[in-house]
């Protein structure tokens, strides 16, 4: 058994949980970060890497806006590359309807600073040939950027480790518990660790680290469909995103295209399978082919999901625990946490070092869920169609 | 009625669908992807095409001729889908694309019978032109009438290189060279096991007596260096006996031995076993083929035996299936069992005798090519092993690297990246197994045009 | 047979003639060839990695490899080594890009 004492313990080696290790670091904490698997290897690492900025949640914009001056300098920051590319999203609309929603977001992006532009069909289809003449205009954030998701966390973890963080993978936490002024983290490689500060940053198995402190958020699994084409030589730019969000492309530094899409899948958190139905994989295939129908002699060469935790407000929990002080929370991001984990991971960082955070968390209070719960029916009507994904009541299973 | 689905037309998959047709209660399905049944070690000629099998396959022949007597019997008693891909299996459904396009087969027990491919290393030159795997060169000329080139070096080991060489040589093709990497010292060491099939040992001699007496220089215990040429093959370097040597050819083919094609068994949830010998992961069954969950195996992707071993897999796996129905068994499982295990001890000979040269990924050099369909070198990934926080797992090795990613999904660079993680971390492949690149979806690409003219919703 | 052909045949076709048109240029095909077999009884190449820029030519020969994909028409792609002939075939070696991505 080895005894440790360190400032911050950080449970979860995702994007936010790397971050966070890497700020307070900095900020002359010690910290010890720990992953039952690898740095990056769930959510993060298998979100298709957008780094959205329109048509987000109002309630998020600070959050976002922020993350994106900290990602436009983030690979200085971090010293490597994570194939940040800042080309663009577009939204495009296939239906009145999306034409609508754009006339909508239009005025909230303006009042957020998000600078989007407003296409016709043919400028659209002048700027980007590949896209289906059907299309009916489109909405262009050229702020928005990508990044090759499957690279941030290792970077950001070995950003953090030179800065003096301890990073233990493959070793999973079996308790925390509260021992007078600190916690006490047992793991399955026999280390008890002492610190007057827990980090919950363990995604879709963060609940049971809340439960054990008498809190809870009413988190649900779910997974994106993901699939990759074979490379193509290099013909576009934008993420492109029909305005429903039932297809999703961009084209990887690689060539190869990466493909996403509503709605999202049930996986499996206890066994920690995820797997896409194939009916989803060909339909979104064939949502591709109608958005991009130069697309025709290409293969799907991969197809992919993982495992997200969701919340019923599609917001997560970033803050303060309700009931113990010294223990912070950041999960439940709803499968977009990974444009928001820098200024998420600044957040915390600014809370656990000077008490309070230069943007408002309070909407993101865990103690939100004490209530009736508010599901943000829109956004799950949008994300989950005909998929029955539902808040589980009570505690997870750990 | 009891739907089975049988994946893959070789061997055993016949010699199961041979066990279930006609019987009441039950329909086989039978899907493959080559235009005719036989799968790789029973290839035959494009119907267009006069290969003189019987001068090729000499004595072979008559198990060929076996083999399409059971298939003229057979197919006809079911329902055959070939040139039909296997793409992806989920909730007891196949996911097929084939001459109906796109389709899904729900099932109640699926036999995975899918084979095996060639387990190769990579050499530097061997992304080059001219270079194939030895069981494609060997099916070139069965299904095509072609051989890779006019001047053949076949290297590696594998009890194929001799059989290959030896069908190049009857069909008309001069054979620069055999260099067999395993040294002779292996190979007495294995004839103790070998002698459980001593008419399939005195063959084997046989095929090297053949090729010395047609003057085919044939080096045993040698080092691969590397395979030269402006834009395609013409010399293959080596070392023997500590010197290096060099043999000029237009065409290489090599391997070292099989690696089973069990992506599908992956997706199916079977469980896998590590086979520290081999060196080489299997999906796990209990000796009659059953995987649990009705989901059975059989043939070399259960376990590496050839032919005659895939036959009674085939064979024990339909009984199993059987059984498990509450079916009657037509026969008593003991034979195919019996004989299954003379086969596999004569294979663990054959392990011996050509052995699977780990060493040898310790030794490349980092411009070597890895990963042939991402264009990954050696050093990229060996790079990154060393690197303080770089991946020290291979599926972590494949999410840094793109190593894997590619269009074939590892099949020809997964066993060299494991080798290259163990080497890299000290592991060593006996005490702790080798990594293993995690099946996704889809087995094969996935040609978007598929589902071209189908309505969106 | 071209000079630089890289398969060699040593049994003939009997199936019926066929054309085949590779990169535009006409070839004599025969019923029962496969792609990669036509192709390579003709050169020495199947195509150029999109990565490295270096010449492949097929490895596996079994489908497996994935190395011989080749446009079996503008707006398909298949393996060369499981694809036989038809009459008629437009087949191209690199992307006949502006007629897929304009």
């Amino acid at each position: 058994m080895s005894q440790m004492h360190t400032d911050v313990v950080i449970i979860g080696a995702g994007s936010i949980g790397t971050l966070t290790a890497l700020y307070l670091v900095r900020q002359g904490l010690s910290v010890v970060l720990l992953d039952r698997g690898f740095a990056g290897g769930q959510s993060t690492g298998v979100s298709p890497g957008s780094l959205r900025l329109q048509g987000r949640n109002p309630t998020e914009m600070p959050l976002s806006m922020r993350a994106q001056e900290m990602w436009e300098a983030f690979e200085d920051d971090i010293g490597e590359s994570v194939e940040f590319e800042q080309k663009g999203h577009l939204f495009l609309a296939l239906t009145p309807a999306h034409l609508d929603k754009i006339d909508a977001l239009m005025p909230i992006e303006a009042a957020h600073g998000n600078f989007c532009e407003k296409l016709s069909r043919d400028e659209v289809l002048s700027r980007w040939p590949c896209l289906t003449p059907e299309n009916l205009g489109g909405m262009f954030n050229p702020r928005s950027a990508v990044v090759n998701s499957r690279m941030v966390a290792p970077a950001v973890a070995r950003a953090a480790s030179r800065a003096g963080a301890l990073l233990f993978e493959q070793e999973e936490v079996l308790s925390v518990e509260r021992k007078g002024e600190t916690f006490l983290t047992r793991t399955d490689r026999d280390r008890r660790i002492e610190s007057p500060i827990v980090v919950n940053a363990a995604g879709m198995w963060a609940r049971p680290f809340a439960n054990g402190f008498g809190e809870d958020a009413p988190m649900f699994s779910a997974g994106p469909i993901q699939m990759v084409t074979e490379p193509v030589p290099q013909f576009l730019d934008p993420v492109v995103h029909s305005v429903d969000g039932h297809i999703i492309f961009r084209q990887t530094l690689a060539g190869n295209i990466v493909v996403a899409g509503h709605p999202r899948v049930p996986v499996d958190d206890v066994a920690r399978r995820s797997r896409v139905p194939p009916d989803k994989t060909l339909r979104n295939m064939r949502r591709l082919l109608n958005a991009a129908p130069g697309l025709l002699p290409q293969s799907i060469i991969r197809i992919w999901t993982g495992i997200e935790g969701y919340l019923p407000d599609m917001l997560p929990v970033l803050g303060p625990s309700a009931t113990t002080p010294g223990l912070f929370h950041a999960f439940g991001w709803s499968g977009h946490g990974l444009q928001c984990a820098p200024a998420a991971a600044e957040s915390l960082t600014q809370l656990i070092v000077g008490g309070a955070s230069r943007i408002d968390l309070s909407p993101f209070a865990i103690a939100r869920f004490t209530g009736a719960v508010r599901p943000d029916e829109q956004k799950l009507r949008d994300e989950f169609e005909d998929n029955v994904v539902r808040p589980r009541s009570g505690a997870a299973a750990s | 009625m009891k739907r089975v689905a049988i994946v893959g037309a070789g061997p055993a998959g016949i010699a199961a669908a041979d066990l279930l047709v006609g019987r009441a209660g039950i329909s086989v399905t039978l899907i493959d992807e080559g235009q005719q049944p036989g799968g790789q070690i029973f290839r035959q000629p494009h119907p267009g095409l006069a290969t003189d099998m019987k001068r090729l396959l000499g004595a072979g022949h008559a198990r060929l001729e076996r083999f399409r007597a059971l298939c003229s019997n057979v197919l006809p008693q079911l329902d055959y889908r070939p040139r039909t891909l296997v793409w992806n299996v989920f909730g007891g459904e196949l996911m097929t694309l084939g001459e109906r396009g796109v389709d899904s087969l729900s099932y109640d027990a699926l036999l995975i019978a899918t084979g095996a491919t060639d387990r190769v290393l990579p050499v530097e030159g061997w992304t080059m032109p001219g270079v194939y795997t030895l069981g494609g060169a060997q099916i070139l000329l069965k299904e095509q009438g072609c051989l890779i080139g006019r001047q053949v070096v076949f290297c590696g080991a594998s009890p194929l290189l001799y059989l290959a060489a030896l069908q190049y040589h009857r069909a008309g093709g001069a054979v620069a060279a055999v260099l067999d990497t395993t040294p002779i010292a292996a190979k007495v060491k294995a004839i103790p096991r070998l002698l459980a099939l001593p008419g399939v040992l005195k063959d084997g001699l046989s095929y090297m007596a053949a090729l010395r007496l047609a003057g085919v220089p044939i080096v045993g215990g040698v080092t691969l260096d590397a395979f030269v040429g402006e834009g395609r093959a013409a010399e293959v370097r080596y070392r023997a006996g500590g010197q290096a040597h060099a043999v000029a050819c237009d065409a290489v083919a090599y391997g070292f031995g099989l690696r089973p094609e069990m992506q599908l068994a992956e997706l199916a949830d079977c469980a896998l076993r590590y086979d520290s010998f081999r060196r080489q992961w299997y999906p796990d069954h209990d000796g009659d083929g059953r995987c649990g969950h009705g989901v059975y195996v059989a043939g070399d992707v259960a376990q590496m035996g050839g032919a005659e071993a895939a036959g009674h897999s085939g064979r024990l796996a339909a009984l199993s299936i059987l059984a498990d129905f509450g079916l009657e068994a037509p026969a008593s499982p003991e034979p195919d069992r019996a004989a299954l295990a003379r086969q596999l001890t004569f294979q663990d000979g054959l392990g011996h005798a050509f052995a699977w040269p780990a060493a040898h990924v310790a030794g490349l050099a980092d411009e070597v090519m890895l990963c042939r369909c991402e264009g990954v070198s050696v050093g990229e990934v060996r790079r990154g092993l060393r690197s303080d926080g770089g991946p020290q797992e291979a599926n972590r090795a494949k999410a840094a690297t793109r190593c894997g990613m590619g269009r074939c999904q590892g099949r020809f660079c997964g066993s060299a990246l494991a080798e290259l993680v163990a080497a890299e971390t000290g592991a060593d492949g006996v005490a702790r197994p080798l990594d293993r690149l995690r099946a996704q979806p889809p087995i094969k690409p996935l040609p978007i045009s598929a589902v071209a003219g189908e309505p969106l919703a | 047979m071209d000079e630089g052909a890289q398969f060699h045949r040593v049994f003939p076709l009997t199936g019926a003639d066929c054309d085949v048109w590779v990169d535009g240029r006409r070839l004599k095909a025969r019923r029962g060839q496969s792609l990669l077999s036509l192709l390579l009884e003709h050169g020495g190449r199947v195509r150029t990695h999109e990565r490295t820029g270096e010449p492949r030519a097929g490895f596996c020969l079994m489908g497996a490899c994935q190395d011989c994909w080749v446009w079996l028409s503008p707006t398909q792609r298949g393996r060369a080594c499981t694809t036989p002939v038809e009459p008629g075939m437009r087949c191209f070696t690199r992307s006949p890009e502006a007629e897929v991505l304009p």
